[in-house]
């Protein structure tokens, strides 16, 4: 996020675009609430009548994967009227020129065709979010898991900067982040491109920075695979053992038939987990591991804050924390690892980390810090991109419109969409053993407009087959017109409801992300 | 900021204009008794437990919606003040099951609390007691409106922090109570579970099915941690005894204040399921056995080493964990790059 949760309650105009804030971000969404009586104006851009949909001003229900057209007619719009904010543009960005040409051809009218929303809807959406003080974008997963997930951010971002609608409070573009440290794991360089802090292991001086913190020769140059890249290389044969930890790619990846196939490939596979995952059930090795309870640390949040997390029990049984075994399995390759405790391990990213340097377990003490801290006397940073931008100037990326990479046709003619639930998360390893929750809410359904499934002759509850190109599922029908017709709907939680055995790998070519939010399926009766 | 003076229990204090006696009392460490009131909710003045004695005054007025004037005199704990309190909670023990000996809030309750300041010992005013039966059909919240005092904190906390507004006052005089329309349970309306209501309700009305039947309130430890669930860093305080975590309860979080989520406050039974993983395995002839430490770490170094010196750093390739600490996840890089000689590292953050 370019600005702090909190903020969002000083928003006077909320663009909500591809999140279903109030299920998937329970208490970000207290702040939209917040916003909302103090007068903000929401709008949300949904294929489904969300709750959050529900509490908007404007629900501009688009076609599945239409948000660059959207995006794009809304900055064709805010340029036509001249409600640009020319100060910004000027002073702050470059490229306006390109921006402006290839928006051109978006007008509502056009738009309206690709995306299904009047076009007087999008010039009044497009006017309130370029006259208003504070305008904030909040956006997750149904912006970027497309095949043109990269560019949804750019069109968000464009528009953002035309406005001059970032770079202040409660102003910025807010990606909610769905895991309790996703931005952490990016910040520590648990990517195949950057060290810790975004340092692109392909400059040289980065690489030897950290082969001299870290005591080895040299270090490897070449950006490694992302986890879509590493499961083709391990079906063709080409990555041969793998590591992982904590993570449960068989239900949460798609097309999980070829994830099994990928990781059955292998010569060796070791997980270490807190469960027997359905990804462990496939390893040589399992190593337990230990709970968030378990064990110190720190996350960070979506809003860059970091956090303590602290040992409040013994590891259970003979489970250890993984930075333990991680130490344990280095030292056994002859590389010694060894820290007397978490608060040691951090002080080296500290140490190696510019955009954490001012941070420490002491610090953490008194609250959490907020990144970039670059000193022990610096207070944390609540919002980005105040007088500039990292790189200086905003560049403007224009981009185009481009369909889903799966379409509806007559074979499959619905459009699957997933996502989470209130009560259940990821792929349910923890929330389907809490002894609440999977008592609450225990069964999984597939949402079907009442008029589809009326055509299909399909009734509420009744157990119905979902397949597309690559896998089926069964799972009970709920006819809600929370989907519109043509649109179906289901989360990824349940183990014996595996939907992304149907979901489609097309991955953005950037940021490799997989298209979960369009695929094309078929619906038939289970029996 | 304009700023008034006020005299309160002979204490001279000066506060900004528009500040509550309450708060002006609170702010010069002089301590009033509330139930209704809340620093995060809109102002009640329901429950007059905050009554003081200001001359001039008509009656007693509650401090928590009283505003500090200039040269205004307070006193706290007059005679006055102290038998009108009395009075409150014999009417309220009046209504009240006794039964603290078994009630999971023992301890950790207003009510008790504040009989026990003012040694209100009993039921001074005979007459009937409600007999709702309790509601205790969601694995989440147990509600006893036999205990509730109608401070309303509860309502106001569902319409001011969670914005759902699914409970309220129904009906009038004896039969007032808190309930979802239509006086239905919370599992027939759309409450969502959250029980910030919980955190609020200042006595046994509202309490935590799970913890409150695993520990006595003093028998816990509170370790405060950060929500392990989505990416929002909500803080909470773990409720630790015999070494096992049995609840989870509010606390001041930086990005959160009270509030929670139905995940971070009641989904923390996945930590003792007799599921989790609790020695290392090893798959024999495609049958998992378990195996020490040694031989596990052993012999994923003997793999991982022979794959690299047979086919190359690049044969290998590591997941590491948006679920898992910064420390955890700097050190798998560091082993991925430094000790196996890849950058093939990732993880779920585009999932």
């Amino acid at each position: 996020m370019t600005n702090s949760i909190k903020e969002i309650a000083g928003a006077d105009f909320i663009l909500a675009i591809g999140t279903n804030t109030t299920e998937s971000h329970p208490i970000i969404s207290l702040q939209v609430k917040k916003a909302k009586r103090n007068g903000a104006t929401l709008v949300v851009a949904d294929p489904r009548r969300t709750e959050i949909a529900e509490l908007s001003d404007i629900h501009m229900q688009l076609k599945s994967g239409s948000d660059i057209a959207l995006l794009n007619a809304m900055a064709n719009v805010i340029i036509a009227e001249e409600i640009w904010n020319k100060e910004f543009v000027s002073t702050r960005t470059e490229d306006f020129e390109a921006l402006k040409a290839t928006v051109a051809k978006y007008t509502p009218e056009y738009a309206e065709g690709l995306t299904g929303i009047p076009a007087d809807v999008i010039r009044e959406v497009a006017r309130g979010y370029a006259k208003a003080n504070n305008a904030t974008i909040l956006y997750t997963m149904g912006i970027t898991q497309h095949i043109c997930g990269t560019h949804n951010v750019f069109a968000v971002a464009n528009l953002a900067m035309l406005c001059g609608q970032i770079g202040k409070p409660s102003s910025g573009v807010n990606p909610l982040r769905g895991q309790n440290n996703v931005q952490g794991a990016c910040d520590m360089g648990a990517l195949p491109n950057v060290y810790t802090g975004y340092q692109a292991v392909t400059v040289e001086d980065n690489r030897g920075k950290f082969a001299k913190a870290w005591n080895v020769g040299e270090l490897p140059a070449k950006p490694g695979l992302t986890v879509g890249e590493m499961m083709e290389a391990a079906a063709e044969g080409k990555v041969k053992g793998m590591y992982i930890m904590g993570e449960n790619p068989v239900l949460s990846d798609p097309d999980a038939h070829h994830v099994v196939h990928s990781l059955e490939k292998l010569d060796f596979l070791v997980v270490q987990d807190i469960f027997l995952t359905e990804t462990a059930a496939l390893a040589d090795v399992v190593l337990p591991a230990a709970s968030f309870a378990e064990k110190d640390g720190t996350f960070s949040n979506t809003e860059r804050r970091v956090q303590r997390v602290r040992k409040a029990i013994d590891p259970v049984g003979n489970a250890r924390a993984d930075w333990q075994i991680i130490c344990d399995v280095a030292t056994a390759m002859g590389y010694t690892m060894s820290y007397a405790s978490a608060s040691e391990i951090f002080d080296e990213i500290a140490s190696l980390t510019p955009s954490y340097a001012g941070i420490s377990y002491e610090r953490l003490e008194q609250g959490g810090i907020q990144w970039p801290c670059p000193n022990s006397g610096h207070a944390g940073t609540m919002y980005l991109h105040k007088d500039k931008f990292v790189r200086g100037l905003g560049k403007f990326n224009p981009v185009e419109y481009i369909p889903p990479a799966e379409q509806p046709d007559n074979e499959f003619p619905f459009v699957l969409s997933t996502g989470r639930r209130h009560f259940h998360y990821h792929t349910g390893t923890m929330t389907q053993r809490t002894g609440t929750l999977e008592v609450h809410y225990g069964t999984e359904f597939l949402e079907i407009n009442p008029a589809d499934a009326a055509a299909i002759n399909v009734t509420e509850g009744e157990m119905i087959k979902v397949k597309s190109r690559r896998g089926e599922v069964a799972v009970q029908a709920r006819l809600t017109d929370i989907v519109p017709q043509g649109m179906v709907f289901t989360s990824f939680h349940f183990p014996e409801v595996a939907i992304n055995k149907l979901t489609n790998s097309a991955r953005d070519p950037v940021a490799k992300i997989p298209e979960l939010k369009v695929c094309a399926v078929k619906i038939e009766k289970a029996s | 900021m304009a700023e008034v003076t006020l005299t309160i229990d002979g204490l001279q204090v000066t506060v900004a204009k528009g500040t509550t006696v309450l708060e002006a009392a609170r702010q010069a460490g002089v301590f009033i008794p509330t139930f209704c009131h809340d620093p995060e909710l809109t102002r009640f003045g329901a429950c007059r437990m905050c009554i003081v004695e200001i001359p001039g005054m008509r009656n007693l007025p509650a401090s928590c919606v009283t505003e500090a004037a200039e040269g205004m005199v307070v006193y706290t704990e007059s005679e006055a003040v102290i038998e009108a309190r009395k009075t409150i909670l014999e009417l309220m023990l009046a209504n009240h099951p006794m039964d603290c000996l078994t009630c999971g809030k023992n301890g950790e309750c207003s009510l008790q609390d504040y009989a026990y300041l003012y040694g209100v010992k009993t039921e001074s005013f005979g007459g009937e007691k409600h007999a709702y039966p309790l509601e205790n059909d969601n694995p989440f919240i147990v509600r006893d409106m036999n205990k509730c005092i109608l401070c309303g904190k509860c309502v106001r906390a569902c319409a001011e922090i969670q914005g759902k507004n699914i409970v309220d006052f129904a009906y009038r005089g004896f039969d007032a109570k808190i309930t979802p329309a239509m006086d239905v349970p919370l599992s027939a309306s759309e409450c969502v579970f959250c029980g910030n209501c919980v955190a609020v309700c200042p006595v046994g009305a509202l309490q935590e099915k799970g913890l409150r039947s695993a520990a006595r309130t003093w028998e816990v430890k509170k370790v405060k941690t950060t929500c392990p669930y989505c990416g929002t860093g909500c803080s909470f305080e773990l409720n630790v005894k015999d070494n096992k975590v049995v609840g989870v309860t509010s606390c001041d979080g930086d990005v959160n204040g009270r509030a929670l989520c139905v995940k971070g406050r009641f989904g923390y039974g996945f930590i003792h399921h007799p599921d989790r993983l609790t020695n290392p395995l090893i798959k024999k002839n495609g049958k998992f056995v378990e195996s020490s430490w040694e031989e596990a770490i052993g012999l994923v170094a003997a793999k991982l080493s022979a794959i690299k010196a047979n086919y190359g750093p690049d044969s290998l390739a590591v997941l590491s964990s948006a679920r898992c600490t910064n420390e955890e996840n700097y050190l798998m890089q560091k082993f991925t790059r430094a000790v196996l000689g890849t950058n093939s590292i990732d993880h779920c953050a585009r999932l």
